[in-house]
């Protein structure tokens, strides 16, 4: 029986009622890498504007997830549609309206903070370039690294520039794993911060991957929980709270967890 | 179209970026080629001097290393210029931007043209000052030669980096040994005849075959045969299509198997 089925009806996950179109819809992904299903009939949408949050343990299908949105991973069944376009055909066309940013990819060691910013900035063709990399520099604290190499960078610097190659082309759509994980507290609140003024100033739609659950009750308007490469429950933060009894997410993260385990 | 050139530019640059950050990559561009190049210089001018039926063979010899480094340095500056995204877990990054495998592959064209004329120029003047040997007098055949080894060595180099991005950096070692497979059948040192009758066919389907023979032909008979540049040129058009669409297919399996997800690791 498929997971979804097993679910309360009464809890069952309920899309956000939006009438635009989805900056992104899931529709029935899967991924099956040799006979391991990573990713298992997962739906959801990501309404324009909004920063959803996609959480679960560790190998519960969110970065292959998130690779499927940005067009890096073919999915087995179903498809990804970012701004109207299916990311397994027509990705170029979308792709200078995204950005993203992973812990499992860098930007080359060896060049410049600035040297970095200004090859993505010419490959997104950046207008204005040289004011954008000072606007990012400024807003995210880059000015006495901005002429370093970057592989000598501190883990929290390499985050935070990684963070400014993900704004440089001023994205619509902004896919973010684990954005916050190598940074200290205040850096990390620092950083949402920012996440948080520049969905605002920009209108845009933010899917992060975390498992750090006070940042994505600051952050996320809508969270989808995954298990096992399969979605065991959705809706927003409060509302999952309120819908279990528990004191924060961080409860109801480690109830379903232990639920999924057992079944 | 400007925003693709744009592209290219980006990528050219930020390969120069990492070419110029060490001064050591720019010395390990020209020290191997001079280093062959002393060595075989010296066996030119043994050769040369020795008076004996080998003497008329010694710029031949000194013209195939250097026609040879032209397509064994094209490929791996190809290749080379590719795998530094790939170790420094940049691909992904690549790939998710609007840059498109043909602007990739244009950009590594250009690098390995860049990196190539830093290797061989000075090797080719140090060859005519240290040996007195001028291969700058093979003329418009050198153009024809060159052409023709930097295209057999990108159609090379697109395989070998569509394999890496499918298999990852176990298949890195091929960026060595794939071309050094071609050396025996494309007869560098030796005219065809030389191969048993069988494997002469098989020679005759690689385009650096032709470039070799074309350059004997300047240098014993000296006569350059256009007919030899020009089939060596069809072959490599053939190569370079099928090496771009081996890039592709490759690139479109790692998709599939995820592979783009753990590329450098």
């Amino acid at each position: 029986m498929n997971r979804m089925e097993r679910i309360d009806p009464a809890v069952a996950p309920v899309a956000p009622d939006v009438e635009e179109p989805p900056a992104i819809a899931v529709e029935t992904l899967c991924k099956v890498f040799g006979e391991h299903w990573a990713v298992d009939d997962v739906s959801f949408d990501v309404p324009r504007g909004w920063t959803v949050g996609l959480l679960g343990g560790n190998g519960a299908g969110k970065t292959t997830t998130i690779a499927m949105i940005m067009g890096l991973v073919v999915p087995t069944a179903g498809r990804a549609v970012v701004l109207g376009c299916d990311m397994a055909r027509e990705r170029h066309k979308v792709l200078s309206r995204m950005n993203f940013e992973s812990p499992y990819v860098a930007l080359p060691a060896r060049l410049t903070v600035r040297e970095n910013l200004t090859v993505f900035g010419r490959l997104y063709a950046v207008k204005n370039l040289k004011a954008r990399i000072e606007e990012l520099t400024e807003e995210l604290d880059l000015g006495e690294v901005l002429d370093r190499p970057t592989g000598k960078l501190s883990a929290g610097q390499k985050t935070r520039v990684s963070m400014a190659k993900a704004l440089i082309n001023t994205p619509d759509v902004l896919l973010l794993d684990e954005p916050t994980a190598s940074l200290d507290p205040d850096r990390a609140d620092w950083v949402r911060a920012c996440l948080e003024r520049y969905r605002e100033r920009h209108a845009a739609t933010i899917l992060l991957s975390s498992h750090n659950m006070p940042e994505v009750e600051q952050l996320c308007d809508f969270v989808v929980m995954m298990s096992y490469g399969e979605v065991i429950e959705m809706g927003g933060p409060q509302e999952l709270i309120e819908r279990y009894e528990c004191a924060d997410l961080d409860e109801v993260f480690i109830h379903l967890a232990r639920r999924e385990a057992e079944t | 179209m400007s925003n693709s050139v744009n592209r290219i530019v980006a990528m050219t640059a930020r390969y120069y970026y990492v070419q110029r950050s060490s001064w050591l990559r720019l010395l390990d561009l020209i020290y191997w080629p001079t280093m062959q190049m002393v060595v075989w210089g010296f066996l030119y001018t043994y050769l040369y001097q020795s008076k004996s039926d080998l003497a008329s063979t010694a710029g031949v010899l000194l013209g195939a290393v250097l026609l040879w480094d032209i397509l064994f340095r094209g490929q791996l500056g190809f290749t080379f210029t590719f795998l530094e995204d790939i170790w420094s877990r940049n691909v992904a990054n690549l790939m998710m931007s609007p840059l498109t495998s043909l602007e990739l592959a244009a950009s590594l064209m250009l690098m390995s043209l860049i990196r190539l004329l830093i290797g061989t120029i000075p090797v080719t003047i140090l060859a005519l000052v240290l040996f007195g040997f001028n291969i700058y007098g093979l003329g418009f055949g050198l153009l024809a030669f060159f052409v023709n080894l930097v295209l057999t060595g990108w159609a090379i180099g697109l395989i070998v980096c569509g394999l890496v991005i499918r298999h990852g950096l176990g298949a890195e070692s091929l960026a060595f040994s794939v071309v050094i497979l071609l050396m025996p059948l494309c007869c560098v040192y030796y005219p065809v005849w030389v191969l048993p009758t069988w494997l002469q066919p098989v020679a005759w389907m690689l385009a650096p075959t032709y470039v070799f023979e074309g350059m004997r032909g300047v240098l014993l008979d000296h006569v350059f045969r256009m007919d030899l540049a020009v089939e060596s040129l069809m072959i490599n058009l053939v190569y370079l299509a099928m090496g771009f669409a081996s890039f592709l297919f490759l690139l479109r399996s790692a998709r599939y198997s995820g592979s783009l997800l753990t590329m450098g690791e």
